[in-house]
């Protein structure tokens, strides 16, 4: 018997089972956490606090190598190496501290160990968008409604058309240059994400009644951008205002020299995110959905929709960490809640599954992941477009 | 970090507090205080942790935990107690343990003595694999079962087990300030070699003519247990005395029925280790649902989700997904017991976190709604 309106040919019965096993795989994961998933998170953050240290140090550090000091080492090559290695680390760092660590602690992945510490209702992260505003544009709406058109805030972003089911606009004809900026401008994108800026947009509610939340997020920019672009480069020029009575170089070269190597960092960052973010939900072979299709969704019908909405992107024990686990997106979305080192051990059983049932499981290199979802994003920025590179058509994205 | 900075009551603020407002523009959103952990977590202000720096063994099942707490700590009177959040399978676990050394020790570290009880799981924890190095989350001192500045005209301490702890922390401090007033002490244990604290006790006996400790065995034969009579005949002038004692409920019950009936109960001083816990019921049954903030009461049935029972009792609580993924509905459990309809498992820890739209009332509980 099928009422379900799902592009796969199982039953309900048949579908119902299917989640009943994931139900299984999930507990038996869940229930296995111990002392050895703690020491992992704790030696990540660990990690992550004092590479962004080192880096801001190897960042000041530089600055002792500048021509104009003129000891024997102060040359440009030395010291554009030691700020270019800072502020790489310095990258590295917010990608760790934003993936691997806040993304999977918002998530509440680590409040079963009641750490007063590792909490997601106090955990503040290293972007411009509040914690609690993105647990609610992302947690809540995104991992609710994954991939339902009308609904998942995060289909197309509101600027760009991922899928044949989203009607055709000549402003889509740019979605190439809005796609570059995206990736540049990812933190301050996911800061404005929010439901009441687009329903406003939509002309659906007033300006006063997102002022407040205009304020929220105001504020977290506001520090942000007090750290990286006020804060590490103004200590830097104090300093460097009495010995530019010795050394002939501007203090306010300096403070541009740190402010540069933070944007450089952020940007770093943000192209990072932007990429394993992007490969997670719209690479070829994705499914989308309608409101009609999730209508009366049951448990395994929303387990089911996951997995056809979401991608793995394969690769190693580095990057897997550097992505926060997103790699293992299909795991994530069907358990959102659950530590993020415990995907790598949950994917081969989910992936079984999946074949055993003769499901999907889109998994591929980064190289493929993000070529594809530039393909769709070009091919899509005219009008029509179903997917002309799917080799199976009957997995094409239905509508 | 996004939780409210403690206020600080009629106190200027420090020069580093004043100083970290400044610094703390460095480290958004973290503090300065989570970088200066790295290099010693004892520096830190966003909480206080103590480095573990002794254990030693006092009988087989109880071990005395030598603790040098982090800069902001405040010295404690003898008898209060303290907040130790201890990491056991990977969980966070905070109890509370009386602080056994006096106040006038000088090395700036203070000592917890833990017995293992039965089936507590983190008490056995601290007994076996706490070990030096390791550092622990810690509160400040609290509680009021403390002597007063004044000396009690003549104590007496009734303590059994680990209740001897605090006892022990305020007889060693009058001990240290040469204000030992005439003292009783009975204590009681099962036998000989399981008295927490004993080679101190009997050397303290020894030395002081005024401390008068009775040691009492209660399962090596004749019975030894608490009566009016075993008091009166080891301690004839008890109704005069201040009295302060510490021990498993059922002792306790016995002092305090039996001070009651000699009309001396204000003289009477007691530590109670552990709220009596409310048994759970083996089938699962409904009961009546607090919400706090709200100020609701109302009842629910045992599979209905607390989410749902809020709502219907006119509320409107925060939710996300309404099927445990988005912990949005978060709230924490006051009191009373729910059970996670998941997986069956029962909360009845006051301070758990409790996910609302999948868990229902598991007899009367209380949330933070």
């Amino acid at each position: 018997m099928k009422t379900h309106k799902l592009p796969v040919n199982l039953t309900d019965e048949q579908i119902e089972d299917f989640g009943r096993e994931l139900d299984a795989i999930r507990d038996e994961i869940l229930d296995s956490r111990g002392e050895r998933d703690r020491a992992y998170i704790l030696k990540v953050i660990k990690t992550q606090r004092s590479m962004a240290l080192g880096a801001r140090v190897l960042i000041y550090a530089s600055l002792f190598f500048l021509p104009a000091w003129g000891h024997a080492l102060a040359v440009w090559p030395v010291m554009l190496t030691l700020l270019g290695l800072g502020t790489f680390m310095l990258g590295i760092a917010k990608i760790l501290e934003n993936m691997e660590i806040a993304h999977n602690v918002l998530h509440a992945q680590w409040d079963w160990m009641k750490d007063p510490e590792i909490q997601s209702n106090i955990w503040e992260w290293d972007t411009m968008s509040p914690s609690d505003r993105w647990m609610h544009s992302h947690n809540v709406v995104h991992h609710t409604w994954t991939n339902v058109l009308e609904k998942d805030l995060d289909v197309g972003y509101g600027i760009m058309r991922v899928t044949p089911m989203q009607r055709w606009k000549p402003a889509y004809l740019l979605q190439p240059v809005y796609f570059i900026l995206l990736m540049l401008l990812f933190e301050e994108g996911v800061a404005f994400h929010e439901q009441a800026i687009d329903d406003h947009i939509k002309g659906k509610n007033k300006f006063a009644d997102f002022k407040p939340l205009l304020k929220r997020i105001g504020y977290k920019i506001w520090r942000q951008v007090a750290k990286d672009y006020i804060a590490w480069p103004l200590a830097a020029a104090l300093v460097a205002i009495p010995i530019s009575f010795f050394v002939d170089f501007s203090p306010l070269a300096v403070f541009g020299i740190v402010a540069g190597a933070n944007a450089i960092a952020n940007v770093i960052r943000n192209i990072w995110a932007f990429m394993i973010i992007f490969c997670g939900h719209f690479p070829a072979g994705v499914h989308n959905f309608t409101l009609e299709q999730v209508e009366g969704e049951t448990r395994a019908r929303w387990y089911l929709r996951q997995l056809l909405g979401s991608c793995n992107i394969e690769g190693g024990k580095l990057f897997h960490v550097l992505s926060g686990n997103l790699s293992h997106q299909i795991e994530h979305h069907l358990f959102p809640d659950m530590c993020s080192n415990r995907y790598k051990e949950a994917s081969p059983r989910v992936r079984a599954l999946a074949d055993r049932y003769g499901l999907p499981y889109n998994s591929a290199s980064l190289f493929r992941q993000f070529g594809t979802t530039w393909l769709k994003n070009i091919r899509l920025a005219f009008p029509g477009g179903g997917e002309p590179y799917q080799r199976n058509p009957s997995q094409a994205t239905s509508s | 970090m996004r939780q409210p900075v403690p206020t600080e009551h009629n106190t200027t603020p420090s020069i580093w507090s004043r100083l970290s407002t400044i610094t703390d523009y460095f480290a958004w959103p973290l503090r300065t205080s989570h970088y200066l952990e790295l290099v010693n977590p004892l520096w830190t202000t966003h909480k206080m942790q103590a480095r573990v720096e002794k254990v030693w063994d006092e009988t087989r099942d109880a071990r005395t935990i030598t603790l040098r707490p982090g800069l902001n700590w405040r010295g404690h009177r003898a008898g209060q107690h303290v907040r130790v959040g201890i990491p056991a399978n990977g969980k966070h676990y905070t109890r509370t343990y009386t602080i056994s050394s006096p106040p006038e020790r000088n090395d700036d570290c203070f000592t917890i003595t833990v017995k293992a009880i039965d089936k507590g799981t983190i008490s056995h924890h601290i007994v076996r694999n706490i070990k030096v190095g390791d550092y622990l989350p810690i509160g400040l001192p609290q509680g009021d079962f403390y002597l007063p500045d004044a000396n009690p005209i003549q104590p007496l301490f009734i303590t059994a087990g680990s209740g001897i702890t605090p006892a022990f922390s305020m007889i060693s401090s009058l001990i240290a300030q040469e204000r030992l007033p005439d003292t009783c002490h009975l204590h009681y244990s099962p036998h000989e070699f399981d008295v927490v604290l004993g080679k101190q006790l009997k050397e303290m006996d020894a030395k002081h003519s005024r401390y008068h400790l009775n040691l009492l065995y209660t399962r090596e034969g004749k019975d030894q247990h608490f009566s009016e009579a075993q008091l009166a005949a080891l301690c004839p002038d008890w109704k005069e005395r201040d009295v302060y004692a510490c021990g498993p409920p059922s002792l306790l019950e016995a002092i305090e029925a039996c001070f009651e009936q000699a009309g001396c109960s204000r003289n009477l001083h007691i530590e109670r280790f552990r709220a009596p816990f409310t048994e759970i019921p083996k089938d699962a049954v409904g009961g009546k649902v607090r919400f706090a903030q709200s100020g609701i009461d109302t009842e629910a049935d045992s599979e209905t989700p607390l989410l749902k029972v809020a709502e219907d009792a006119g509320m409107n609580p925060p939710h996300g997904c309404r099927m445990g993924i988005c912990h949005t509905c978060n709230t924490t459990l006051v009191s009373g017991c729910v059970r996670d309809l998941r997986t069956g498992e029962v909360l009845n820890e006051a301070g758990s976190i409790v996910q609302t739209c999948i868990c229902a009332a598991a007899g009367d509980c209380e949330l933070d709604l």
